[in-house]
């Protein structure tokens, strides 16, 4: 039983918003996802009834409180499949999560001598975080580049592995839509000595995730693309590993004992919990979370799929030569993310002209500036799709890039 | 397209199909500055000859979208030729055009075909478009001592 697009739809309040009388057609979940009825409404409900600070005060309402901010790390623990709720952290969002990673991780494992794995896809979240680090310790980051149809060009991976003591990339691009052969990669890394470290930011809103089949050592992920609010995400990590970390961000929560010759760290997860943690963000998630579960997540999946080879068909069938969709035609090994030049049209003026009509896209480098450059252009169009698209949104997107051909078609 | 008549005239549509004054020009005796629009990741350069208190030539160079493009080749019109007094006149009326903070008192200049970007106002986030080539323009001539 597919998932039915139209009751989703009827989840998300802001889709019934009208903007000078036109509905709106959301493509820009890729950037950030809208928000259904059960997050708005749990959230506001813990607002309501059951907020007050958590970890710290010892009145009833603070243990509830705390009872619900520890609920949503278990359900994000049994949304990866990970084993222990504490390996589960709460950040600010992935950039955060993977700066954390290379802060601490890092800082404590990478030296002059080493080499660091990325892919010529990553998001800039995955890339200066490195070079940040890089330009105090000296070590070399390495690429592994792209296939001309958007892929990772694995030929040389060994050999880009020796050497290496992190291999950290995306599970999916967010401007090609290319989903990436994790378990391959992590595999690769493990042989060669080195850790792998996982954006699932593009992945884990779209699919099943399961942390030991993808073989990972961290994930990291944000909650505001998988229909849960900003201000929160989530890093993952073995236990073993994040016991052996030092903290990253210091203050209250992440502290046993503070003296003034010193102090020592928190336990799990609090060690990683720097201040007062995103509380109300955190229920928020795992109301989000448990909304895709219900929904069913090989479901979503299916549907992103089918959506896509939809879009993609009319795409091609309407305007043939005059767009240029970036990324595999394989739909097995691509999400619902379509990067695409039109008519050689700008971007910016193609997302223009596509607002009049409500049809929200992102035009620009999609904060992948190094990716843009290897594909010769400055900015791209692109529309992705999430539960609460369905063939009708793909249908707008086709008709308003009909009117850029009016206005622009010289 | 109803509501983007303001937006894309004619005249902002025919400077973009073809730009003048595209291209660059030797350092030195030019300088160059280079713009970037952080939103769209486009990036353009401006070469500025300055001699004799005069703007000489002007170019520009990069890629960008519509409203940037023409914004820039129309620029180059504007200054090309003049007083740097003048140019620098024609930058701060045309940066109060687009409802940016100026110093000093506003005066009478005629922006002639770059009125037509006055639409531009309507849509700010295509402000920073119209005006890269300006802000790029003034860093040119800091540059060049101008
Ligand atoms: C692949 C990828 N990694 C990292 C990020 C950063 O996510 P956030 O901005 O939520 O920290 C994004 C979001 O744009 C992304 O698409």
């Amino acid at each position: 039983m597919g998932l039915h697009a139209a009751t989703i739809k009827g989840d998300f309040p802001i889709l019934d918003r009208m903007i000078d009388g036109k509905r709106l057609v959301f493509l820009d979940s890729a950037n950030s996802t809208q928000k259904p009825r059960q997050v708005i409404e749990a959230m506001a409900e813990f607002m309501r009834n059951s907020y007050a600070p958590v970890n710290r005060s010892s009145y009833r309402l603070a243990a509830e409180s705390n009872d619900c901010y520890e609920r949503a790390r278990a359900v994000t623990q049994r949304f990866i499949n990970a084993r222990k709720p504490h390996e589960v952290i709460f950040t600010k969002n992935a950039t955060e999560a993977l700066n954390l990673v290379v802060q601490s991780w890092g800082r404590a494992n990478l030296s002059s001598e080493d080499a660091v794995l990325l892919t010529h896809m990553e998001h800039h979240a995955n890339i200066v975080p490195w070079q940040m680090l890089q330009a105090e310790k000296g070590f070399a980051i390495r690429w592994v580049p792209l296939t001309t149809d958007g892929q990772l060009d694995l030929t040389d991976l060994d050999r880009l592995l020796v050497g290496v003591k992190a291999f950290s990339f995306t599970a999916m691009s967010n401007v090609l839509g290319t989903i990436t052969p994790v378990r391959r990669l992590t595999d690769a890394a493990h042989a060669a000595g080195a850790i792998a470290i996982v954006d699932g930011c593009q992945y884990v809103p779209h699919h099943a995730t399961d942390v030991s089949a993808m073989g990972a050592d961290f994930l990291a992920f944000s909650s505001h693309k998988l229909c849960g609010p900003t201000g929160i995400g989530v890093l993952w990590a073995h236990e073993a590993l994040l016991d052996a970390m030092p903290p990253f961000l210091g203050g209250g929560n992440m502290i046993s004992d503070v003296r003034l010759d010193g102090f020592d760290t928190a336990e799990l997860p609090a060690k990683f919990e720097a201040g007062t943690p995103p509380i109300i963000e955190a229920v928020g998630l795992g109301a989000a979370i448990e909304y895709l579960e219900s929904i069913g997540m090989a479901e979503i999946r299916q549907h992103e799929m089918d959506l896509t080879v939809y879009a993609l068909n009319l795409l091609k069938d309407r305007f043939g030569d005059d767009i240029h969709i970036y990324g595999p035609d394989n739909i097995e090994v691509r999400g619902a993310t379509l990067s695409f030049d039109f008519r050689g049209i700008h971007p910016h003026d193609v997302s223009q002209v596509l607002d009049q009509t409500n049809v929200c896209v992102r035009a620009g480098h999609h904060c992948a500036k190094p990716l843009m450059r290897i594909l010769g252009t400055p900015a791209t169009t692109r529309a992705s799709f999430y539960i609460y698209n369905d063939e009708s949104d793909a249908d707008a997107l086709a008709d308003a890039l009909d009117s850029a051909t009016d206005i622009f078609g010289f | 397209m109803p509501g983007l008549e303001d937006l894309y005239r004619e005249i902002i549509l025919d400077h973009y199909r073809t730009p003048r004054n595209r291209g660059a020009l030797e350092t030195p005796p030019a300088v160059v500055a280079q713009g970037h629009n952080p939103l769209c990741g486009d990036e353009i350069q401006v070469y500025l000859l300055v001699e004799d208190g005069v703007v000489r030539d002007v170019k520009v160079g990069g890629q960008g979208c519509s409203i940037s493009q023409s914004s820039a080749s129309m620029m180059t019109q504007a200054v090309k030729g003049k007083p740097v007094a003048d140019a620098h006149r024609v930058l701060d009326a045309f940066r109060r055009m687009m409802g940016l903070d100026v110093d000093g008192e506003p005066e009478d200049v005629n922006l002639g075909d770059l009125e037509a970007l006055q639409g531009v106002v309507k849509f700010p986030v295509r402000i920073k478009c119209a005006t890269l080539a300006w802000t790029t323009l003034a860093q040119a001539m800091d540059e060049a001592g101008a």
